[in-house]
């Protein structure tokens, strides 16, 4: 009920931000003119479109992320707000998970908005439903609860500017750090590849959370995958929400 | 009579700077509200009020010592059931109504739908925003603000009362009630702990007080007590008397045109201004004694610590 509440006025206050609309704007943009690149294009334009406009939920998705993230709980100690919410029988973790809740709902809303628009494009295009991409969506979704949380973590001590260059690093470093799995192979047993091997192990993996190019080309997925994936994905995100609820408890609101 | 709020020895710290400076806020406060009182809660800027406020509220964590809201400790989420909170210069979502700014706090305290309207209708009448209840607050002016964190404050019932500042911003008119609204929760038996600058208000209205200067209680107790009812000085307006005649009659405060305004310290000065006035034809316009008020306490004792 609490966090129902926390999380209703999150979203009020996130669907106000017309940052959220730029990005929702850039992103159809981004869809939409996948239609034109494909006509630019020699080879299969279908493949062109699907590819283009997952591409564009990705990305406006996980700056939606960021940039609201970042700014939520840095914005109710800003502006004071959180005096007099903390000040009823609150849980600090109650308010954090209302927070983090309250943003998801809108990640939710904006992504099911994209891929609605999406999902037309291709019919336009091919006159068929592709329920299958909706699974790439989905798993980009888990992502994107993934990435805000890390954003709600960073906005519970820092400032939205550094928030954001956090986020964004955990995210880019979560694109590349499949790499780290190649090193550990290519390097000879030694202290050096235990180390690699334990920042590959801590550091995220968020190519888990990509299908696209299995869902464009139509290649199988093992259904072990899929699990294994969203298993990761809610456990990385209940840690970092640990870590967030951990770090505000001991905050001292001045 | 049990007590609503027990503060004992309680101790903070805050390190601030590049490199870090201790500053000490609290050292070591200890008082008591009893139940059913109104406790005022006085000090200059920057003595310690407002920290001890989130100390008690769980917004900031003490160094040390021990606080009890309602036999609770103040961790416990179940000791701020019973609690309502009115922050100095009131920060609410600007763009909620006030009618749905009330239904969120009461989301925050679990209440049901049909009790929640009934408190929320309630309350706007209490303080007077049932016009502007569909206004966004963002609209308010600061006094209409303070109206809506107090009605906020009370949407759960509460036992004790905490209000920082609730009087600033107000006119005269909205102090009045305020006041009238403070002095109604102890009819109902609820316990008020507030802090106020306005030391007539606190004067009309509080049962006991505490002065706390530079992190320290220096004085507690109740009010009569603390305010004797000894008369300091007698001031006189005089008219029709050249001011030279008084020379030797106490003090002579200003003179605006043919009235003198007279400060006189014991009786027989009094004595003396009356004959004065009676063998030069004069006239007495007026004649007050002063006795000591909150506000003479206040400065003695901040001055003297």
């Amino acid at each position: 009920m609490k966090i129902g509440a926390i999380a209703g006025i999150t979203f009020k206050e996130a669907k106000r931000d017309r940052v959220l609309y730029l990005l929702f704007f850039f992103a159809a943009l981004g869809i939409v003119a996948s239609r034109v690149l494909a006509l630019l294009t020699v080879g299969d334009r279908t493949k062109i479109i699907k590819d283009v406009g997952l591409a564009s939920i990705s990305v406006f998705g996980v700056l939606m992320a960021i940039l609201i993230g970042t700014g939520l709980v840095y914005k109710e100690i800003d502006k004071k707000t959180i005096f007099t919410l903390l000040a009823k029988p609150l849980h600090r973790a109650e308010f954090i998970l209302g927070k983090f809740l309250g943003l998801v709902l809108t990640l939710f809303v904006m992504t099911a908005a994209m891929a609605a628009i999406f999902l037309v494009l291709v019919y336009v295009h091919t006159l068929k439903i592709e329920g299958a991409l909706l699974v790439a969506v989905a798993y980009l979704f888990v992502e994107l609860v993934l990435i805000t949380a890390v954003a709600v973590l960073f906005s519970s001590f820092s400032t939205p500017i550094l928030s954001s260059l956090f986020a964004l690093g955990f995210t880019l470093i979560g694109h590349l750090s499949w790499g780290l799995d190649l090193v550990v192979q290519k390097m000879t047993p030694g202290l050096g590849r235990t180390l690699v091997r334990v920042l590959a192990t801590v550091l995220p993996d968020l190519e888990n959370f990509n299908f696209k190019t299995e869902v464009v080309h139509g290649l199988p997925i093992p259904p072990g995958i899929y699990v294994s994936s969203l298993l990761y994905g809610l456990c990385y995100t209940a840690f970092i929400l640990a870590l967030a609820v951990l770090i505000f408890r001991r905050r001292d609101f001045v | 009579m049990a007590d609503a709020l027990r503060i004992q020895d309680l101790r903070k710290d805050f390190r601030l700077g590049f490199i870090p400076k201790t500053y000490k806020i609290l050292r070591g406060i200890t008082f008591a509200v009893r139940e059913g009182e109104i406790f005022g809660y006085l000090g200059p800027n920057g003595a310690g009020k407002t920290t001890t406020i989130k100390c008690l509220l769980g917004l900031i964590h003490p160094d040390a010592g021990t606080i009890e809201i309602l036999g609770r400790s103040y961790r416990s989420p179940r000791a701020r059931a019973a609690l309502g909170f009115l922050p100095e210069n009131p920060y609410f979502y600007d763009y909620l109504t006030a009618r749905e700014f009330l239904s969120f706090t009461g989301d925050l305290f679990g209440l049901d739908r049909d009790e929640k309207a009934a408190r929320i209708a309630r309350l706007l009448a209490l303080v007077g925003l049932e016009r502007a209840a569909d206004l966004p607050l963002r609209k308010y002016s600061r006094g209409m603000l303070q109206r809506a964190g107090l009605a906020q404050a009370l949407i759960n019932d509460p036992k004790l009362v905490i209000l920082d500042e609730p009087l600033g911003g107000m006119d005269p008119l909205g102090r009045k009630e305020i006041r009238d609204i403070i002095v109604r929760f102890k009819d109902e038996g609820k316990t008020v702990f507030f802090t106020s600058h306005i030391l007539q208000d606190i004067e009309m209205i509080c049962d006991r007080v505490a002065i706390i200067v530079g992190g320290r209680i220096v004085r507690a107790g109740a009010l009569r007590d603390l305010v004797s009812e000894r008369v300091l000085f007698t001031e006189a307006v005089v008219a029709g008397v050249a001011p030279g005649a008084f020379a030797g009659l106490g003090e002579s405060v200003s003179v605006q045109g043919d009235r003198v305004l007279l400060r006189l310290y014991d009786e027989s000065q009094v004595d003396g201004v009356l004959d004065l006035v009676r063998s030069n034809r004069g006239r007495l316009l007026s004649l007050s004694p002063r006795t000591e008020t909150l506000e003479d306490i206040f400065v003695e004792t901040v001055t003297r610590t």
